[in-house]
């Protein structure tokens, strides 16, 4: 065992020595191999928090959210509608909701307006996610005059800026009074957006779904687990997005791992064929050439991995933000909550360091059963 | 010591430009004693070199080493041979650039896995015998062409072999360089080492270091 450990560090120490010959070139690859898996790396650990954080604030969310349709389309819910749901086994809790859409031509873009379930303001405040405030420069006590689809001018005066922890989901909300609401909107009395359900048992979920449909026929059920699976495959389409974009880089790669393995300079070739002739084997050029490319792949996925984590969450992703956050006039401005995850790391891993061994090895095996006499014709 | 029986090797088997380095050769190389080839280029010297060095296989017939067919042992057990009865000077010397002289001595070592100090000493005490001491951890491109031939040799000692083998040993030697060759080949020899050798060079093929000399043309011994 001694004798084969020693082999290998004096592997490790030839190779180490040959890439410093070399710095230049290996020091070129290293950059743009570093840089890749930078680029594959932030938009995977920023898609994946994306998820995670989208998932925190889906666990409070309601069960069921119950939506009524008039050809097709989502109408208000007609008084009446609580009472009928209230009888419904399993249904533990139903609150109707109050919330629409606002488009504010000062800062070219839409808010969302919604009266909370609890601690809703005092009537003529309201409350502003922390995007919105930032864009009209507002803060806590400055009035906020909004026209109504009225034609009627409106002043609030803001009570809060909302924690910028609920950034994500909180940028371009506003949270107001039901009579506020209803008196903007111009929403007529007993009518609600859609209705809030809680379902006790969640192996219950499906049934009090079923139960809801065939006593409203005419309205939709919408369940957490659906909600949760929307945003998922919404983040996954972006992050599709983003690394089809980034298979092209992958690609180009691959061919500079490829020319860089198999143009193999003749001082290379040379020092291959006196290595062979003064005892080395082929399986001990093998060796040291996969040493070599152990270290440029190990320290090009440490150097990009390190870099995607400063970028991703010290620095809030700024490259990729646009296509992973979505798009829109109002970006959110918060920072993820730090994590790495095994299989992430692998599939980042395998996606990465596999492909420039696969792309090395057949150049570098060719390079390796150079005859040992070409040593003694040089 | 070596047995060569047969021996021909060809370049380009088979097609138009096949050539025929050696045709025929059949030779006895005693141990212990410095033999040189002597023939003009394209004379089969070093193909013949290659052949008993292991670094290539005839194209047909047999050598022996101690008695052993070795001509067709797989390239690992005939790598292992080379590393340890065989060490190389070569014409063009042959370093590896970049590395300081001592590196280069160790180098063929290497695949051996011995312990690091072990081997940093006797790595050491060859350069130093060989008079490159205070040059060890220079690199060998800073080295005059004298010194580069020295940590040759001292490289080519590494693995304490049997058999040392010069390829045109004072081609890229002056006068008084070529002499020095000659003493460190008497010292070898004196060593109990077998030398073997391919020259050209007058002042190599009649030193008195030099037991034996055999003559080659056209892949062909002409002489002994």
């Amino acid at each position: 065992m001694r004798p084969w450990i020693e082999k290998q560090r004096y592997l490790i120490d030839y190779t180490l020595a040959a890439l410093a010959r070399r710095k230049a070139r290996n020091l070129g690859l290293l950059a743009v191999y570093a840089l890749l898996v930078f680029m594959l790396a932030s938009v995977s650990l920023f898609g994946q928090a994306l998820r995670q954080e989208a998932a925190a604030v889906l666990a409070d969310s309601p069960e069921v959210i119950l939506q009524r349709l008039v050809a097709g389309r989502h109408d208000l819910i007609p008084p009446g509608y609580l009472e009928k749901i209230g009888r419904i086994r399993g249904v533990q809790h139903q609150q109707g909701r109050l919330w629409g859409y606002y488009y504010d031509p000062v800062s070219k873009a839409n808010y969302t307006l919604l009266v909370p379930a609890a601690e809703a303001p005092a009537p003529g405040h309201l409350r502003l996610g922390a995007t919105l405030a930032r864009e009209r420069g507002l803060q806590a006590g400055q009035p906020l005059s909004l026209r109504s689809y009225g034609g009627k001018l409106f002043t609030f005066t803001v009570d809060e800026v909302l924690p910028a922890s609920s950034e994500l989901i909180s940028a371009d909300l506003v949270l107001l009074g039901e009579a506020d609401f209803r008196a903007f909107f111009d929403y007529p009395a007993g009518h609600y957006t859609d209705i809030a359900l809680s379902v006790a048992n969640p192996q219950e979920v499906r049934n009090v779904a079923a139960k809801l449909s065939a006593a409203l026929p005419d309205a939709r059920p919408i369940l957490r687990e659906e909600m949760r699976r929307t945003y998922a495959s919404l983040l996954d389409w972006r992050e599709g997005i983003a690394l089809a974009l980034l298979a092209a880089a992958l690609l180009a790669f691959a061919i500079l791992a490829w020319e860089k393995a198999s143009g193999l300079s003749a001082d290379e070739r040379r020092e291959i064929g006196i290595l062979k002739a003064i005892g080395w084997e082929t399986g001990d050029v093998l060796r040291m050439k996969l040493w070599e490319g152990l270290l440029i792949s190990f320290s090009a996925f440490l150097l990009g991995l390190v870099g995607a984590y400063v970028h991703v969450f010290h620095f809030g992703a700024r490259l990729f933000e646009p296509v992973l956050k979505g798009w829109a006039v109002l970006y959110p401005r918060f920072t993820l909550v730090p994590q790495l995850d095994g299989l992430q790391l692998f599939t980042l891993f395998f996606f990465t360091v596999v492909p420039y061994t696969a792309a090395v090895l057949v150049p570098i095996w060719r390079a390796a059963i150079i005859d040992p006499d070409a040593a003694m014709r040089g | 010591m070596i047995q060569l029986t047969d021996i021909h090797k060809a370049f380009n088997q088979g097609q138009h430009n096949e050539y025929w380095a050696l045709s025929g050769i059949d030779l006895e190389l005693e141990a212990r004693r410095v033999t040189a080839f002597q023939g003009p280029s394209g004379s089969g010297k070093t193909s013949l070199l290659t052949i008993v060095g292991c670094l290539a296989r005839p194209t047909r017939g047999r050598v022996r080493l101690h008695g052993e067919d070795i001509s067709g042992l797989p390239e690992r057990f005939l790598t292992e041979i080379r590393r340890r009865t065989f060490g190389f000077v070569f014409q063009q010397f042959n370093l590896i650039r970049g590395l300081s002289a001592l590196d280069n001595v160790m180098l063929p070592a290497y695949p051996e896995g011995k312990p690091h100090a072990e081997l940093l000493q006797r790595a050491e005490v060859l350069l130093a015998r060989l008079q490159l001491g205070h040059r060890r951890h220079a690199r060998v491109e800073w080295l005059s062409g004298g010194e580069q031939q020295r940590v040759a040799i001292a490289r080519a000692l590494i693995n304490d072999p049997e058999v040392i083998i010069a390829d045109e040993p004072t081609a890229n030697l002056d006068t008084t360089l070529s002499k020095q060759f000659l003493a460190i080949l008497e010292e070898l020899s004196g060593e109990g080492r077998t030398v073997l050798l391919t020259s050209h060079d007058p002042l190599v093929i009649k030193s008195s270091a030099v037991h034996r000399v055999v003559g080659l043309r056209d892949g062909r011994l002409c002489g002994d």
